[in-house]
């Protein structure tokens, strides 16, 4: 689903790589978590897979597409089938949680009738059923959270990415978070989450990729945050 | 429909978020454009009376009547033979592209036309035949060409002098002139401050909601699709300003040009409101461009994918 050969990302001229001769494969329907400690290149793969950024080096193919080769207005297309969560939520405030999930699909010009359809179906999903007309100042972190995932989830991308979605977040909450992302995975849906939180990681027990200085140092199924610690 | 309804409902909300800024807008193209349109018509009113009169002037060659002071009169009355040479001279191959028709005045037919112009007055007795000259009246293809006739036939033998009517009409085609260089130089001045306000509107606008900008670039909208409010926003104010150029223009002229000035003008054929109007397209097109090349440059940096 998502695949990085021989990846590399320098930001200036002469300075270090943020992202070093990557070599990485995630399957469809696999959940992967991302870690290692702050300007280790975390944030910056999931940038390069989004096309936020372009690699100095090496490819990438996500959902069958060569990044490398991609037109510039085929970039939305390519963002519609992935779903981004972020730490600091970046949710709307002057719209309700409804019209925050919404919004992802009226940009893209969905029908009405289908709007008010599949909004409510994912606000239940994400456990968020009844709080449709809140706005973001009136929930809690953790729902604020679930209302950023309903908005990355609600058109189905076939590839969501979180960046320390847990990061705000206290651990009681985190779990909950885990436990909807882990629903939404099991819907076929592949995830690759960057984190920081070592308990997370060891709880899940998912494929765990480590990258130091921008270079992966470990790749290991059913791994946990750090083997040194 | 739904993209249609999203897009202006985007639109509303920039309007009122930016008011100040919209009426700025909304002001310097007015003022910008109703300069534009004032040197078109200004050169449309110099059109106007270069259509009407240069095909009335032409340039008078006339030749040495029995007493001249001129060198080339040294001579006395003109001879048949000198005035066959200046005929010559207006048929020969690099001046006759240039003339219309050469016609022949004598000295009975300015007689004529004296006493007719001059009737009852001390000028028209005092006169002969005797004293009139005679002359070449030549209408020109191109009335601006004069001197290529004046530079071939000055100087002749027998020729008394040239005289170009068009002369007379020069001063008042160069105020026009002036006045549309003026205009045209305060238009340009005026559409650079549009186009950097403009610029500074539609980059405010995409920065205050940078944040729903963001998001749409994260969910896959399409760039036309983030960019359209902010265009149809600054092409809204542009377009705006210039039907209020129109509207200043068209009841300027109206009651400035067609009520008044053309009351006491009444020889000159004066450029009115349906003048305006055929202008009209072609103001609101540069309102229009002029906005959406100020947008282009302005989104270019801020809400690109």
């Amino acid at each position: 689903m998502i695949r990085f050969q021989n990846v590399s990302k320098v930001y200036a001229r002469g300075a270090r790589a943020a992202v070093d001769r990557v070599t990485l494969d995630v399957e469809r329907g696999e959940f992967l978590f991302l870690v290692g400690s702050s300007g280790s290149g975390k944030s910056t793969c999931l940038r390069l897979a989004l096309r936020e950024e372009r690699p100095t080096g090496g490819k990438i193919f996500v959902a069958g597409r060569d990044l490398s080769t991609l037109r510039q207005w085929k970039v939305p297309h390519l963002r519609r089938q992935i779903g981004v969560v972020f730490q600091d939520f970046r949710l709307l405030p002057n719209k309700t949680v409804f019209d925050n999930v919404a919004f992802a699909l009226q940009v893209l010009g969905k029908p009405r009738h289908h709007i008010m359809t599949t909004v409510p179906e994912t606000l239940d999903l994400v456990g968020l059923d009844g709080k449709g007309k809140r706005y973001p100042h009136e929930l809690s972190g953790g729902e604020q959270q679930r209302v950023a995932i309903a908005r990355a989830f609600v058109n189905r991308p076939a590839i969501l990415l979180a960046d320390e979605p847990t990061g705000n977040l206290d651990p009681a909450t985190s779990v909950g978070i885990m436990r909807l992302l882990d629903r939404i995975n099991r819907t076929g849906t592949t995830i690759v989450m960057a984190t920081h939180d070592d308990e997370i990681v060891d709880q899940m027990r998912k494929r765990v990729v480590e990258l130091a200085d921008g270079a992966i140092v470990r790749d290991q199924s059913r791994g946990v945050y750090g083997a040194a610690r | 429909m739904s993209r249609a309804r999203f897009v202006l409902a985007e639109l509303a909300t920039g309007l009122r978020r930016n008011v100040s800024m919209t009426v700025a807008v909304i002001i310097v193209t007015f003022v910008s454009l109703t300069f534009v349109a004032a040197a078109a018509l200004t050169q449309m009113q110099i059109g106007n009376l270069k259509d009407d009169w240069y095909d009335k002037v032409e340039v008078s060659i006339f030749l040495c009547p029995s007493d001249s002071s001129v060198p080339t009169c040294a001579d006395g009355e003109v001879t048949a033979a000198q005035r066959d040479e200046i005929l010559a001279v207006l048929n020969s191959d690099s001046v006759a592209p240039y003339i219309d028709t050469v016609y022949t005045e004598s000295k009975q037919e300015a007689y004529d036309a004296l006493q007719e112009q001059m009737a009852g007055t001390v000028w028209a007795e005092s006169v002969t035949v005797d004293l009139m000259q005679m002359s070449f009246r030549v209408k020109l293809k191109d009335p601006e060409q004069y001197q290529v006739v004046a530079d071939a036939v000055a100087g002749r033998p027998g020729v008394d002098s040239v005289r170009d009517q068009r002369q007379i009409l020069e001063p008042l085609f160069v105020i026009l002139q002036r006045a549309t260089l003026l205009s045209a130089g305060l238009a340009a001045v005026m559409i650079i401050a549009a186009v950097l306000l403009i610029t500074t509107t539609i980059r405010l606008s995409a920065l205050s909601r940078r944040r729903e900008t963001g998001i749409m670039r994260l969910v896959g909208a399409s760039n036309l699709f983030i960019q359209l409010p902010f265009m149809i926003e600054g092409a809204l104010a542009a377009t705006v300003g210039s039907l209020l150029a129109l509207g200043a223009l068209y009841f300027g002229v109206r009651y400035l040009i067609e009520d008044w000035l053309a009351n006491s003008l009444q020889w000159a054929n004066l450029v009115t409101t349906d003048d305006v109007l055929a202008i009209a397209p072609w103001l609101v097109l540069i309102a229009i461009a002029l906005a959406a090349f100020s947008s282009a440059v302005a989104l270019s940096r801020y809400t690109r994918v």
